[in-house]
């Protein structure tokens, strides 16, 4: 059908990766058994590509709250919350974020995806401009194709590169946002966020910092990168996922001004979409009740990364540039990449596979996401299978 | 300020480091569909020909961008900006 011509190519490396593989991005979890394991392919796996970083999925706490909240409040709100209002919790739920982080207010999007794609493509306008890491996600990207402002992007982790395009923009610079990721996704890398906070200030540029991977797992509190790195009281948004750390689904987003307030009424992906169920609500609150109270998750989950790390390391494999909870192999050949998937599959262990252009310089990652729910024995599991599968040089 | 003819020559020699070796693009060629550019490729070439130019190249011309052409028609008028 000549709607489908456009997926020609696609069609045709689907096909030959299927020759040698099963299908990596459609993975069936026939069962899931716990935070850290399930049956795929018939076959316990432990799950080490899930981004569950504190391991609350199955937490009892959450699990009690959400089943509450679908007895008392019933499974869904069935639309957006302009239409059907708010509940409760949605409310409350924004109240506790903003108070996490000393913002003045919040807005919760039904998705993390859906928080970028809120915010960028409404706060920044016209005559306004948006730089943004090369490396950012893929919402960031489409958040701001949505959106009328003019996008610049800057080099990856690089203050310098940032400056001389604040530079070049001469007195537009107080319109423009400057948008970076507390740790990305792809690599584990963290954002320069002492630097690039300090140039924004100089510049009187806004600083929005996505912290969808760092919430939980950087900062004293958990707060992630701005709290880490010190900065907090430089950055104007803050933008986060309810489907990392805090075990559900959904995203935020808050500010240290009232006026974030209006995207309500103007944001389109907040408008037009049915809000999170109380069931997602609910355990996210408790979620994050235990993120606040029980910093020693934190503290196993950068045990288990740390571990993780060294031990790759040790075994000759190239990683990311620093350890973090985010631990990606990098191989030179995609083929490599695709046959230790395809082994660690069969070995019972579950990664993610990153084939480019996915993934920085046209590089295949191996990428694993450590939880504080993975023990040591089913860490010392991941070693061995990526030991004995190790590709020759 | 530079030339579409003053462009053009530069264009071509940052084109290179993302080109198989042997092809030589030409005004009319496609960056994606006859240069055989990744969309991730495109934009790692508009890092370069920022430094090269001195110029922020915003990714808003991306649409309005399929060949050779397009670019150094769209970098014409970037640099021309005051």
């Amino acid at each position: 059908m000549a709607i489908f011509e456009k997926f020609r190519e696609l069609a045709a490396a689907r096909q030959t990766l299927m020759e040698s593989s099963m299908d990596p991005f459609n993975v069936v979890i026939e069962q899931i058994l716990s935070a850290t394991e399930a049956i795929v392919g018939g076959r316990r796996t432990i799950l080490a590509g899930t981004n569950n970083y504190l391991g609350l999925t199955f937490d009892p706490r959450c699990i009690d709250a959400a089943s509450q909240a679908v007895q008392e409040e019933g499974t869904g709100t069935t639309g957006s919350r302009m239409a059907n209002g708010s509940f409760a919790g949605h409310v409350a739920l924004e109240r506790e974020l903003a108070d996490f982080y000393g913002m003045a207010t919040g807005i919760v999007f039904s998705t993390g995806y859906l928080a970028n794609l809120g915010i960028l493509s409404t706060l920044p306008g016209k005559n306004d401009v948006i730089l943004l890491d090369a490396d950012c996600h893929a919402s960031i990207y489409d958040g701001c194709k949505l959106g009328d402002a003019e996008v610049i992007r800057f080099r990856h982790n690089d203050p310098a590169d940032l400056e001389k395009r604040l530079q070049r923009l001469g007195d537009r610079t107080t319109r423009t946002l400057i948008i970076v990721e507390g740790i990305y996704s792809m690599l584990g890398d963290r954002a320069p966020l002492a630097p690039i906070a300090a140039i924004k200030k100089q510049y009187g540029a806004f600083l929005l910092v996505d912290e969808a991977h760092s919430l939980g797992v950087l900062g004293k509190h958990g707060r992630g990168l701005a709290e880490e790195a010190g900065v907090e009281e430089h950055v104007d948004f803050i933008v986060g996922t309810f489907s990392k750390s805090l075990g559900a689904t959904g995203g935020f987003c808050l500010s240290r001004r009232h006026e974030l307030e209006l995207l309500r009424y103007a944001s389109r992906p907040y408008v037009f979409t049915a809000s999170p169920s109380p069931s997602v609500i609910a355990s996210t609150r408790m979620a994050l009740h235990i993120l606040r109270t029980s910093p020693d998750l934190q503290t196993r989950l950068w045990d288990n990364a740390r571990h993780l790390y060294k031990e790759l390391q040790s075994l000759g494999f190239t990683l990311g540039p620093e350890p973090s909870p985010v631990v990606a192999t990098i191989l030179p050949k995609k083929e490599q990449a695709v046959a230790l998937w395809n082994g660690l599959l069969k070995a019972g262990i579950y990664v993610n596979l990153i084939l480019p252009p996915a993934a920085p310089n046209g590089a295949s990652l191996l990428r694993c996401s450590v939880s504080a729910a993975h023990t040591e024995e089913q860490i010392s599991k991941i070693c061995q299978a990526f030991a004995s599968l190790k590709p020759s040089p | 300020m530079p030339s579409y003819q003053d462009i053009l020559p530069q264009v071509y020699e940052i084109l290179r480091q993302f080109t198989p070796e042997g092809k030589s693009p030409t005004e009319d060629m496609e960056l994606v569909a006859d240069l055989g550019l990744a969309s991730m490729q495109v934009m790692e070439l508009l890092l370069e020909i920022e430094d090269q130019f001195d110029v922020s190249v915003p990714l808003n011309i991306l649409p309005d961008v399929k060949t050779v052409k397009d670019l150094v028609t769209q970098l014409e008028h970037i640099t021309s900006q005051p």
